[in-house]
């Protein structure tokens, strides 16, 4: 599976997709649960929490390992995904589908700021070797 | 840099789509997919495990038996039918666990013994240290030239009967935790996932064919993953994790394996008498949302415990874990385990938590 173009990315392996409203969702990558593996815990963040950028704000933890998720920019979370409660393999099934949390951005220009679908994946390559 | 060192079978893992990682300084799978998958492919069917990088050690020659009545905690005495195996731990002086092993009874002439394979240059060289000082004429040999592949789950003797001919005869009337040799091969009806099964030991140049032949016959490779959630969930202890040099076997769950009742003398005896134990090890079940993790705090009204070995229960779909923690504990009480700051309810339960196919709790 290849990154999707329209998604930004941080370093830190989550993904975020600008919704019309100006909101950004949060999940992680195909390439981080896949290291991961099987996903049997996710606890999102509070909505209403204001987060600062690359502060962990999320845990996802597999059969394997617990994983930090953070926040790819500052703002404010305004939605945490119950769904992943009851089901968080929806991670590994479909790790673009399945977000965490949503936020409301303190600036827009942070989010426009991340890494783009070909420079994340040349941060996934760099970390195999 | 370090090279990792290689199972016979390393090729067949790679070509099996395994996800390949270092485990204590060993170039092994940790998976060929799904840890979970796996997992329940053993309990509810079977699977073949790759644990060629255990060592085989073999004790021969007049007086083994003496030799390891003084140096193991459990007691060989117990051993009087050829083949049947024996659990013990290996002590210090201190009483403190050198490792924990297997001991197959074959002859009055020789002991075969299994021991970790992160352990298995120390235990060795302790082994042979301790004979040269209360039996020099033991030879003591190990033997990584032999592969070791574990079968295990309901249906996993008819699979190996299958894919050995001339295998059921020798092992059907194995009862369980004993062994037979068949030609060089060496088949043992014990395991590590509270199923039944046999682990196998075998020629290194044989061990691809035999893995390949029971590939052939239905039988799922499993990796260290599932592994560890299935001994786990099996209450079997790790070493490393339960126990290790700084603990004795009394705080680490192996009370049963450990005789203090008999005359007889061996190492770290006196120092378990001496010592006795102010913690002892329980299984906990999360109540709360989360997993429990190795290292984890424990608090209870008797004072402060830590988890030894936790993880996600794919059997019980609930997080579970082994805990060393106050003699004052009880199964029953609930305590707290402190995780990333918050402190959430575990019960305190008695484990196994799954045997046979079936969770316990």
């Amino acid at each position: 599976m290849s990154n999707p173009s329209n998604l930004k990315y941080t370093a830190s392996h989550e993904w975020v997709k600008t919704e019309a409203d100006g909101t950004i969702t949060v999940g992680i990558t195909q390439h981080a649960q896949e290291l991961l593996g099987d996903m049997v815990f996710v606890e999102a963040p509070a909505t209403g929490r204001k987060l600062k950028a690359k502060e962990e704000c999320a845990v996802v933890e597999s059969v394997k390992a617990a994983a930090d998720v953070y926040a790819p920019v500052s703002g404010t979370v305004t939605a945490a995904n119950g769904a992943l409660d009851s089901a968080p393999e929806a991670i590994n099934s479909d790790p673009y589908g399945a977000w965490i949390f949503k936020m409301k951005p303190d600036n827009a220009a942070d989010v426009a700021a991340l890494l783009d679908a070909t420079a994340y994946q040349a941060v996934v390559d760099s970390e195999a070797h | 840099m370090t090279t990792l060192k290689q199972t016979p079978l390393n090729a067949s893992h790679r070509a099996m789509g395994a996800k390949m990682v270092d485990f204590g300084g060993w170039d092994m799978p940790v998976n060929y997919g799904s840890q979970i998958d796996e997992h329940h492919q053993v309990r509810n069917d079977c699977g073949m495990f790759d644990v060629s990088h255990m060592r085989v050690v073999d004790m021969k020659g007049a007086g083994v038996r003496k030799f390891l009545r003084y140096l193991l905690a459990n007691n060989v005495d117990k051993l009087t039918m050829p083949g049947k195996a024996l659990y013990s731990a290996m002590l210090r002086p201190d009483g403190h666990v050198i490792d924990d092993l297997i001991v197959y009874f074959m002859t009055e002439e020789w002991f075969r013994i299994v021991v970790n394979a992160g352990t298995a240059d120390k235990d060795i060289a302790w082994m042979k240290a301790q004979a040269a000082a209360h039996a020099p004429a033991l030879d003591i040999a190990d033997h990584p030239e032999l592969a070791m592949i574990a079968v295990q789950g309901p249906n996993a003797r008819a699979k190996v009967w299958e894919a050995l001919p001339g295998s059921r005869e020798l092992s059907e009337g194995l009862v369980p935790f004993s062994a037979v040799e068949m030609g060089a091969m060496f088949i043992a009806r014990t395991g590590y996932t509270g199923e039944d099964g046999f682990e196998i030991m075998l020629p290194a140049k044989a061990a691809t064919f035999f893995w390949n032949t029971l590939a052939e016959k239905g039988v799922k490779p499993i990796g260290l993953g599932a592994r560890d959630t299935l001994r786990l969930e099996a209450g079997m202890n790790l070493y490393g994790q339960d126990m290790d040099e700084t603990v004795g076997p009394l705080e680490s769950g192996l009370g049963w394996t450990v005789d203090l009742k008999s005359e007889r003398d061996f190492i770290g005896k006196a120092a378990l008498l001496a010592n006795p134990p102010s913690k002892k090890l329980v299984g906990l079940v999360l109540l709360d949302r989360g997993v429990l993790r190795g290292h984890q705090h424990v608090k209870t009204a008797h004072g402060d415990g830590e988890i030894t070995s936790g993880s996600f229960s794919p059997t019980l779909e609930k997080s579970i874990a082994l805990a060393r923690v106050p003699n004052g504990v009880q199964i029953g009480d609930t305590v707290h385990v402190e995780i990333r700051d918050k402190l959430l309810n575990a019960k305190v339960v008695k484990y196994p938590f799954a045997r046979n196919g079936k969770g316990l709790i």
